[in-house]
């Protein structure tokens, strides 16, 4: 009997998707079951999240080594879990609006949120490969979910066929790793490239092809510039509760899933991918900061913003140090409670009934909605990084890091980026407050809404009076991760 | 008595007092005049709660007082640290003066959002106070840039007819300053392992990497004093922000610039402030002169006196790279001055814009005829802005005069010849608005000072006079400070930058 214990939450959720799954069937398209069955989701993922809150945090393997649990993944999986749970409560009022409520789209999150858990755990590139494809498979469905609208297909296709490429990608660097050194375990790659005794290191050409094919279809599942071109498409199109769960749990997995590869079997070779990661992350701010400014849409603008974000998480990891991973923790968790409580707005956003979705919609709104106006502004300050909100000590701990790796011109371009985007996030509060507008958007904005807007904007004005326990479980899981 | 934590009071009463506004509800003319009645008792108790501060004070202590420490960054070794020196003490109170004064300003000018302005101004206090009151790098920074969210949004929203692009230009240019100060923090924080202001003080720095630190801290006070060139934003800033928002900005975020000069280039970097003060001179004596005759040639009032913003900072930032005690204290003094006298003028112009809406000086003339009362007091602060004996404005220049003149001469003429011209703008300004005959009909029925416009002048007339008259009142309490600022800029051995 092998022990399962580790992949508790994963087992438990995987049941009871499948269990959702033959609920929903049986219930027909009635739609009933989706609101029977994503209250059930929900409360799935939180039941989970305690499983591994009170659960054993030290490290610990499972399916023949294929399967790690340790203070990292453990990190990682909570963050995913609330991410999830949180973008899986503001989904069933739009759907319903929209007339697409079917019952398959929490089982297909639920399946996603398994992958994503499973991708921060996996062991070896055969479990990550397969990790990566269960947490993509469902989201291309969903990006399509609303089948009636040319947008949402056409970017669930266009999100299908890159996704594809870059998992294709990545299925060649894992081969030619695997033929290069023979193994597939994570561990057993470690050794394999770990300096000889003498400290000298063999780089193996074929090995670093192979690396680089990985790092181009990791860089792809996180949107890092040169492969984020699906991101805004992706984002427009979808639905927007969809583009919410894109934007906000993939990122933690696919970052969590980076992480662990690249500092661990790859560890002994990090001057190597350091070049490759320097170059995205430079790319990706800039890119962030300069596209933003010309969009009109919001959700194309967040996609643009969420490039610019991955690099500011990049420059922690390029940093190649514990405190870099530190920093990109911190800065996960951050920006996944930015992003949740970003997209809640976008997702308040309707004029008589209808969804808006252009910047100019929100004209005005300081007037007619102030609470709603103020945490938007609260999240696009956050978002800015400007002190003394959440968003500030995020690319505190990520800068810090790459200043101590000794990489200041990175740091120095960074912050001017940031300065750049700052124009951008500032545009929404001058529309915001600034602005006037006779035309009112919808009200009230439901409870569920409220909660979750108000939660993740009080939890970016005050992290700056208790920063210290979230600081300190990022420090346990880069520890975990390095040793 | 200083067993209860008096500098955390102060810093975040007025955040507590924005919060109580926030929660009022109502009808929207009940819940203007509450909100102001709090926003001012909020201000005035912070006020005398600062004025304490000053009782406490121990002149003859050259070290930091009333000092708190609270953890904050559990094992980053960042913490909640806070107290005050003879340099800071003064800019406390400043600041808590300028909020309440402010406050008195808005009473009848804004009418729309009262509410948020008055919690804008009460967290843009609560910053304010922190940043000089801050201890640790970290939390200086923090209160540094935080300012900018409520002035962003006090110039955007109650600001002039081109408020947005104003506001726009001020958040991004003093950001883009900042955000280099902050990788200098962060290089400083690798190498010692500390943020402790204190502390960093204490460290040596190679003089190669203090050149770049020096240089990335000059790129945020530089924009914040603001030197020439980097002054363009504050024109700008000044004309579209409503009165009191001038006030805040001549008052007391100029100052931020010069008390970062002092609290970290200066003590934590002296050899690169020596090496750079030929620099410092220069800018600065560009500033004083182009900067007065750009103000001269000037037909918006508000505009004239942000110029004279510029040519005033500039003589403080001569006086603090005098590095001697004369020069030093003359630029803090001067900073105080300033902060009154330029808050004051703008309040002069908010006065007769209230009633008029024309902030040029085209409109007016011959107003001494229907307003003596505010004829006497716009003189009064003119004057003082001019430099006269007996004003505060005198003893701050002559003390910075005095103090370059023992270091370079050719520096004191220049800045001398600044002062010249600064005469030449205020007084031709003071006779196009005051004097001449009354000849516009809209002037004609203009009423003079109201009570509240009295009350927001009267303790600036006060101060001004009695900085002016009785200079070692406030002279006194920063001599210590000062005297050991002195000794932590003395430089190593020159001779290492010889080479250069």
């Amino acid at each position: 009997m092998p022990d399962l214990a580790p992949a508790m939450t994963e087992i438990l959720l995987i049941c009871v998707a499948m269990a959702l799954l033959m609920l929903g069937a049986f219930r027909g398209e009635e739609p009933g079951a989706s609101r029977l069955v994503t209250p059930l989701a929900v409360m799935a993922l939180v039941i989970g999240l305690f499983i591994l809150l009170v659960g054993e945090k030290s490290e610990s393997l499972a399916f023949e080594g294929q399967f790690v649990q340790d203070a990292f993944a453990i990190y990682l999986k909570i963050l995913i879990l609330a991410g999830a749970a949180a973008c899986l409560l503001l989904t069933p009022a739009f759907l319903q609006r929209e007339r697409i409520e079917r019952f398959e789209y929490p089982v297909l999150a639920l399946f996603s949120t398994v992958g994503m858990l499973l991708m921060v755990s996996a062991n070896s590139l055969v479990a990550l490969y397969l990790a990566l494809e269960l947490q993509s498979l469902p989201l291309y469905v969903m990006t399509a979910f609303h089948r009636d609208q040319t947008r949402s297909t056409e970017a669930g296709l266009k999100y299908f066929v890159l996704g594809a490429l870059a998992s294709g990608l990545l299925l060649y660097g894992c081969s030619l790793v695997y033929g290069f050194t023979g193994t597939l375990s994570f561990e057993g790659l470690a050794s394999a490239l770990a300096p000889a005794a003498d400290g000298t290191r063999t780089i193996s050409t074929g090995v670093l092809i192979g690396l680089v094919f990985i790092a181009a279809g990791l860089a792809f599942k996180l949107a890092a510039v040169p492969f984020h071109m699906w991101t805004p498409d992706v984002y427009e199109g979808a639905p927007t509760p969809v583009t919410a769960f894109l934007a906000a749990a993939p990122k933690v997995a696919a970052m969590g899933l980076t992480l662990r590869v690249f500092y661990q079997p790859f560890g002994a070779w990090a001057p190597e991918w350091q070049q490759i990661l320097v170059f995205i992350s430079i790319a990706s701010m800039l890119l962030g900061a300069f596209a933003a400014i010309g969009q009109s849409n919001i959700k194309r603008l967040l996609a643009y913003s969420a490039i610019g974000h991955i690099g500011y998480a990049l420059v922690g990891f390029a940093a190649g140090t514990q405190q870099g991973v530190h920093g990109v923790l911190v800065y996960l968790a951050i920006y996944l409670i930015m992003t949740v409580g970003t997209f809640a707005c976008v997702l308040v956003m309707r004029r008589k009934g209808q969804a808006v979705e252009q910047i100019e919609d929100l004209a005005g709104l300081a007037n007619h909605q102030p609470m709603l106006a103020a945490a938007i502004a609260i999240f696009m300050f956050s978002l800015a990084g400007i002190p003394p909100l959440a968003g500030f000590f995020g690319k505190l701990y990520v800068f810090m890091a790459a200043v101590q790796a000794n990489l200041v011109p990175l740091a120095v371009i960074g912050v001017l980026a940031s300065v750049v985007g700052a124009y951008y996030y500032l545009r929404i509060v001058k529309l915001m407050y600034f602005d006037e507008s006779s035309q009112v958007l919808d009200r009230p904005i439901g409870r569920e809404f409220s909660i979750i807007l108000g939660a993740a904007a009080i939890f970016n004005l005050v992290f700056c009076l208790a920063p210290s326990w979230l600081l300190g479980q990022a420090q346990r899981a880069a520890a975990a991760l390095l040793t | 008595m200083s067993e209860w934590p008096l500098l955390s009071l102060v810093i975040f009463l007025p955040l507590a007092g924005a919060g109580f506004i926030m929660l009022i509800r109502g009808e929207p003319a009940v819940v203007n005049q509450n909100a102001r009645s709090v926003a001012l008792w909020t201000a005035s108790i912070t006020f005398l709660l600062s004025l304490l501060i000053w009782v406490d004070f121990d002149p003859s202590r050259s070290d930091f007082q009333l000092v708190e420490r609270a953890e904050w960054f559990t094992g980053f070794n960042i913490n909640y640290h806070v107290g005050v020196d003879g340099i800071s003490l003064f800019l406390v109170l400043l600041s808590t003066l300028t909020t309440l004064i402010c406050i008195l300003v808005s009473w009848e000018s804004i009418q729309v959002r009262v509410k948020e302005y008055m919690v804008a101004f009460l967290v843009m206090e609560t910053f304010m106070v922190g940043v000089f009151c801050a201890l640790d790098i970290v939390l200086f920074y923090l209160f540094f840039e935080g300012i900018l969210i409520p002035m962003f949004l006090i110039i955007g929203i109650w600001g002039g007819p081109r408020r947005i692009y104003s506001a726009f230009k001020f958040f991004l240019y003093t950001l883009l300053g900042s955000v280099l100060f902050l990788i200098a923090i962060l290089a400083m924080y690798l190498q010692t392992g500390t943020t402790d202001i204190p502390s960093l003080m204490a460290a040596e720095f190679t003089p190669e990497m203090q050149i770049w630190l020096w240089l990335a801290m000059f790129a945020s006070f530089a924009v914040k004093v603001p030197m020439w060139p980097f002054h363009t934003w504050l024109p700008d800033a000044h004309v579209e922000a409503p009165t009191a928002g001038s006030v805040v900005l001549a008052g007391v975020l100029l100052k931020l610039g010069g008390y970062g000069f002092l609290r970290f280039s200066l003590p934590m970097l002296p050899d690169a402030s020596a090496y750079f003060t030929p620099f410092i001179y220069t800018l600065s004596i560009v500033a004083v002169i182009y900067t007065s005759l750009v103000a001269l040639m000037q037909t918006d009032m508000k505009k004239l006196i942000a110029y004279s913003s510029v040519a005033h900072m500039g003589i403080v930032t001569i006086g603090i790279f005098t590095l001697n005690p004369l020069g030093i204290q003359g630029s803090i003094i001067q900073m105080l001055s300033h902060g009154l006298v330029s808050a004051a003028l703008f309040m002069c112009v908010g006065v007769v814009y209230d009633r008029i809406h024309s902030r040029e000086i085209a409109s007016y003339g011959g107003l001494a005829e229907r307003m003596p009362l505010y004829a006497t007091t716009f003189m009064l602060f003119m004057l003082a802005s001019v430099g006269l004996p007996a004003t505060s404005g005198f003893v701050g220049e002559i003390m910075v005069l005095i103090g370059v003149f023992q270091v370079n001469s050719w520096v004191a003429l220049f800045a001398a010849s600044g002062m010249v011209l600064g005469a030449a703008y205020m007084l031709w300004l003071y006779r196009r608005v005051i004097f001449g005959a009354l000849t516009k009909d809209s002037l004609a029925r203009l009423g003079d000072l109201r009570p509240h416009e009295m009350a927001a002048f009267a303790p600036l007339v006060l101060l001004v006079l009695l900085m002016g008259l009785w200079p070692t009142l406030f002279l006194d309490p920063m001599a210590a400070s000062v005297d050991h600022l002195l000794t932590q800029a003395q430089q190593t051995p020159v001779s290492q930058f010889a080479g250069r």
